[in-house]
């Protein structure tokens, strides 16, 4: 990346694998369990955070030398809390059934720990660029696990993916589930998994996940 | 040294600016995204009342509705009549189904005040169909349905919505495994008495042959939702009841 100095790259690589927010920090995982049973769902979810916490870093970061230190962790609330509602007010203008699908959990962005974190631990504390940066790469590393959870709760609990099998060949990506007409995998004897649709198996996969990431990655080993 | 920003006054100072800036902002945007939400919503209302009554573009199994830039032609097209029920009183009204039900029912529950009960008219394929806007409480938050009925009150299509319901199991009410279950479903008893439907496991009719039984089959986990649509079934479309019978 030329445009992008090396340390300033390591803003964005690092949350995405070595620290990532959900996996290894283990921030944030109450919006992880909640949305991720539909992958459209996860997609915008991860689009909204990236929208907070970016903007909300710079704004933050250019506000570091004025804010009284009193009073910081209110500002951040205040100044995430403004973002959040302006992201659910877009969202119903241009997005309206997305912003139905979210519901509450746009709102509930402002709980986001890993927001607050990162405000309080690196906007304070870093330029506006280098905040931006950062906002970006823990917004990505926190949306692509949910991108990943949601990807095998949906598929596994559905057996669909998007609504794309249902859009395009009339039943789920995995075959046609109803008695009489049974295709695909169903015709097998396939049967998709209901418990996968539950909060439960979230965190399961999500353990899954994490195993897989410590066990591959040498830099989170521990003796 | 004391820093600048350490003092009692500045902390004061920024936290009133704060606000009012903050304040200004969300209050700017709210005013200049208003008009577009409530077009958005209006937009909705039509589509959800048009697709109770089987006017929607539904292919396989999904949802889905009359386009938003056509809604409002075909909303014309089928909804012949909208009226409102206040007490015994009936008017005409062609912006009914605006009324927002859940202030309705807040309004009556000062039990001097009579709630006003939309009821709109449409007329498809020779036949006429009342659909009725309810709401009421699911697990999470509200849920919401338009009940198209005939003048027996037998169910000719339905609509659910909810708030905040859990996806993947309460959110399922807005699939057509569930919606479908209610047509043809009677909400009168045998003796032409009301009794509402009611939402129940293991019913021993999971297919939903018998359509004189006042019940469907209930979603997998989702226990407290469906008891909320059977509440708000039950409580909600009684209050019809007396106009349906003046029909006969």
């Amino acid at each position: 990346m030329g445009l992008l100095t090396k340390k300033d790259a390591a803003l964005i690589k690092d949350p995405l694998f070595d620290n990532n927010p959900i996996t290894v920090q283990v921030l944030g995982i109450c919006s992880a369990l909640a949305i991720t049973a539909k992958l459209e769902a996860a997609i915008v979810m991860a689009i909204s955070v990236m929208f907070v916490l970016a903007l909300g870093n710079v704004v933050i970061s250019l506000m570091r030398n004025i804010i009284p230190s009193k009073i910081r962790i209110i500002v951040q609330l205040v100044v995430a809390a403004a973002l959040v509602i302006i992201v659910d007010l877009v969202l119903k203008a241009y997005a309206y059934n997305l912003s139905k699908t979210l519901s509450v959990f746009v709102g509930l962005i402002i709980t986001n720990c890993i927001i607050m974190g990162r405000f309080e631990a690196f906007a304070l504390a870093n330029s506006p660029w280098r905040s931006f940066l950062d906002g970006l790469g823990n917004a990505a590393g926190y949306g692509i696990i949910l991108v990943i959870v949601a990807f095998f709760r949906e598929l596994l609990g559905t057996g669909d993916l998007l609504g794309l099998g249902q859009k395009f060949m009339g039943h789920p990506l995995l075959g046609n589930p109803i008695p009489g007409e049974m295709s695909g995998l169903y015709a097998l004897g396939y049967e998709n998994n209901g418990f996968m649709l539950l909060s439960p198996m979230a965190l399961i996969v999500l353990g899954i996940v994490i195993w897989v990431q410590r066990s591959k990655n040498p830099k989170l080993k521990e003796d | 040294m004391e820093k600048r920003t350490d003092k009692n006054s500045y902390t004061l100072l920024f936290a009133v600016a704060m606000v009012v800036i903050v304040g200004t902002l969300l209050a700017f945007t709210a005013q200049v995204l208003k008009s577009k939400i409530e077009e958005n919503r209006r937009i909705e209302k039509q589509q959800n009342i048009l697709y109770a009554m089987g006017v929607n573009e539904n292919e396989g199994t999904n949802v889905n509705f009359i386009p938003t830039d056509k809604v409002n032609t075909v909303f014309k097209q089928f909804i012949k009549k909208q009226i409102v029920i206040q007490g015994s009183k009936i008017s005409e009204n062609d912006k009914a189904y605006l009324i927002d039900v859940k202030a309705e029912q807040e309004f009556a529950k000062n039990p001097k005040n009579t709630r006003r009960l939309p009821l709109f008219i449409g007329e498809k394929d020779g036949k006429t169909f009342y659909i009725a806007p309810i709401r009421g409480k699911g697990l999470w938050d509200a849920v919401w349905a338009y009940i198209a009925m005939d003048k027996n009150m037998v169910v000719q299509g339905a609509f659910f919505d909810h708030k905040g319901e859990t996806p993947g199991l309460g959110a399922n009410i807005t699939q057509r495994f569930f919606m479908d279950d209610f047509i043809g479903e009677h909400l009168l008893d045998k003796n032409g008495n009301f009794k509402g439907i009611t939402v129940l496991k293991g019913n021993a009719d999971p297919k939903n042959v018998d359509k004189l039984d006042n019940e469907v089959d209930a979603l997998a986990g989702a226990t407290i939702t469906g008891n909320g649509v059977s509440a708000m079934l039950k409580d909600e479309l009684k209050l019809y009841e007396p106009y349906f019978k003046n029909l006969k």
